[in-house]
């Protein structure tokens, strides 16, 4: 069957805007396919190139080099025939303010062609569904954080997208808003519906998609299930302790000696030991720094995660 | 497609509709004032001469056609493209983005001609008793309608693409004074010729051809520009203006 979503070897270089300004190369030769009824995931940190890849997808940002496909059709070469394929999610509110919010749902499947009884009852249908009924005659201004969110993934879906694409659908929801988003996108994907998600939360990647590519700098790190994902990290545990004092060099080098220990990473004050089972292995590192004079001032076990994964591969933490 | 631009244009013209009493106080008045101080008030004092409002009428209509249809064109563009980013939702509509971009300057030229429908009878009510009106030509008065409803509805699109949300009050101002005030609005063009080098200065401006072209169907008896010229202008700055335009607003829509 032919893939929801293909891309191959996909750049982007923005050119600089201002006469002084840099190239800014946003992708690096990416590639991935996404089948149909999926839930795809691209994680990665701010600046990943997350939403370019959605800008290019979504027939907004002009690949570079490379191309990319939705149900088949090139999103370069045939923009209109691809915009008929996707529902698309954006990050920052973009809902026109001039309406209301029924009146941009209707309005938004009248650009695509619903007949007018249709929409009527499909723009019903999506505020009773998405808790919106109450305000749906009133324009958006006033709309909290998650009632916005909702309202634009109804107007995505008003004309039945074959691609519902969401760029960081939860940033800036509160805890409660974010779970009930998580339950309503779940929702969507067991009734068939094809996600395309951008995140910088492992957490929502790791709960939600099925497929997790993991992105930095524009280029692919690594691509699978979340427990594949996850058991690829040496060991699966990491421990991470911030030393200080004492023969620091040789307290790295004796580490690996402990049982249970797959890989050490040291990064001046900071030591990353991943392992295959924590029991013992904490106690026996505290030793082996003390016999090294080497002062410990915080020690951080970690279980197997997305986290792990992601530092084990960049060397950097995806929170900061 | 079609279907798409008919969508396009229903959700502005819907979005229009809301906005009448704004939209006509916005037009209404300033003929208003203008044809009651120039029409009514300084000829009674004699300042100026009876028959003077003819040469003010093509002007006033012109200024607020034009003035109309660019406001329409740029000034949610300005906010749209730098700031709120709503139209997004449209790109994303199955059209081409040209094809955006020319339902917004359709959407210019229709509220254009109704600042025209509403300002010349305005006009002509106040100043009716003064006015020796000769519309020998509507046919002519439509094209001229239409082209300069169209010319600026295309400037609008090119000052929508290019002026930064932070500039909008300053850019309007720079521009919008001269543009008014050198454009023949007030005085016709072939007058000017006692001043040469003023009247031909004045030609890079494209109000003078819309007041020009008001002034040749409306008042066909005062001097006016030859139909060549006003023709020319007209559709020469259009089709230059709208290139620009959309070749921008398809930079500024992609990235």
């Amino acid at each position: 069957m032919q893939a929801a979503i293909a891309v191959e070897k996909l750049r982007k270089i923005y050119q600089p805007k201002a006469r002084k300004g840099v190239e800014v190369k946003a992708l690096d030769c990416i590639s991935f396919e996404v089948p149909r009824g999926e839930f795809f995931g691209l994680l990665g940190p701010n600046g990943a190139g997350k939403t370019t890849t959605i800008g290019i997808l979504t027939t907004r940002v002009r690949p570079t080099d490379g191309f990319a496909t939705i149900a088949g059709i090139d999103v370069a070469r045939n923009a209109v025939a691809v915009k008929r394929h996707i529902g698309v999610v954006p990050q920052m509110n973009n809902l026109d303010r001039s309406l209301t919010a029924r009146e941009i749902l209707v309005f938004h499947a009248e650009y695509f062609g619903v007949p007018r009884h249709e929409r009527e009852a499909k723009a019903q249908e999506l505020l009773q569904r998405f808790e919106l009924t109450d305000r749906a005659n009133e324009k958006v201004t006033g709309y909290s954080g998650g009632m916005v969110q909702r309202l634009k993934i109804a107007r995505a879906l008003m004309h039945d997208p074959a691609i519902l694409f969401l760029d960081e659908p939860t940033t800036g929801l509160d805890p409660q808003a974010r779970r009930a988003m998580w339950d309503l996108l779940s929702e969507l994907n067991a009734k068939g519906q094809t996600i395309f998600l951008t995140t910088h939360y492992m957490e929502e990647a790791d709960q939600l998609c099925r497929q997790i590519a993991i992105i930095d700098h524009g280029t692919l790190l690594a691509l699978d299930s979340p427990a594949a994902l996850k058991r690829s990290v040496p060991g699966g545990y990491l421990i991470e302790l911030q030393v200080r004092d004492g023969d620091a060099r040789s307290f790295t080098s004796a580490l690996p000696n402990l049982p249970g220990v797959v890989e050490v990473k040291s990064d001046h004050e900071r030591v990353r030991i991943y392992a295959d089972r924590v029991e013992g292995l904490l106690a026996n590192a505290m030793r082996l720094a003390s016999e090294h004079d080497v002062m410990v001032s915080d020690a951080h076990v970690a279980e197997p995660s997305l986290e792990n994964l992601f530092l084990h591969l960049t060397g950097r933490s995806l929170r900061n | 497609m079609t279907t798409t631009f008919l969508a396009l244009l229903h959700r502005d013209l819907r979005v229009a509709r809301r906005e009448l009493p704004f939209f006509l106080l916005r037009v209404g008045l300033q003929p208003l004032l203008f044809t009651f101080i120039f029409g009514f008030v300084m000829p009674r004092l004699g300042i100026i001469p009876r028959g003077y409002t003819n040469m003010f009428l093509p002007g006033i209509l012109g200024l607020s056609m034009t003035l109309s249809s660019m406001q329409a064109v740029a000034l949610p563009l300005v906010i749209d493209l730098g700031w709120t980013k709503e139209i997004e939702d449209r790109l994303l509509a199955p059209i081409t983005i040209s094809g955006v971009a020319i339902e917004k300057m359709v959407v210019g030229i229709l509220q254009a001609i109704v600042a025209g429908i509403v300002v010349l009878p305005l006009a002509w009510l106040l100043m009716r008793v003064h006015l020796s009106l000769r519309i020998d030509d509507v046919i002519q008065l439509l094209l001229v309608a239409f082209l300069s409803s169209w010319l600026f509805a295309a400037f609008g699109l090119v000052l929508g693409t290019i002026v930064e949300t932070q500039q909008i009050g300053l850019v309007f101002n720079i521009l919008l004074a001269p543009m008014i005030f050198f454009g023949c609005a007030y005085y016709p063009w072939a007058t000017l010729h006692a001043i040469r080098w003023f009247q031909i200065a004045v030609l890079i401006n494209p109000l003078v051809y819309a007041s020009e072209g008001f002034r040749l169907s409306l008042t066909p008896q005062m001097p006016h520009m030859p139909p060549w010229s006003v023709y020319g202008g007209l559709s020469g700055f259009s089709l230059l203006f709208s290139w620009i335009g959309l070749r921008n607003f398809e930079r500024r829509a992609l990235d």
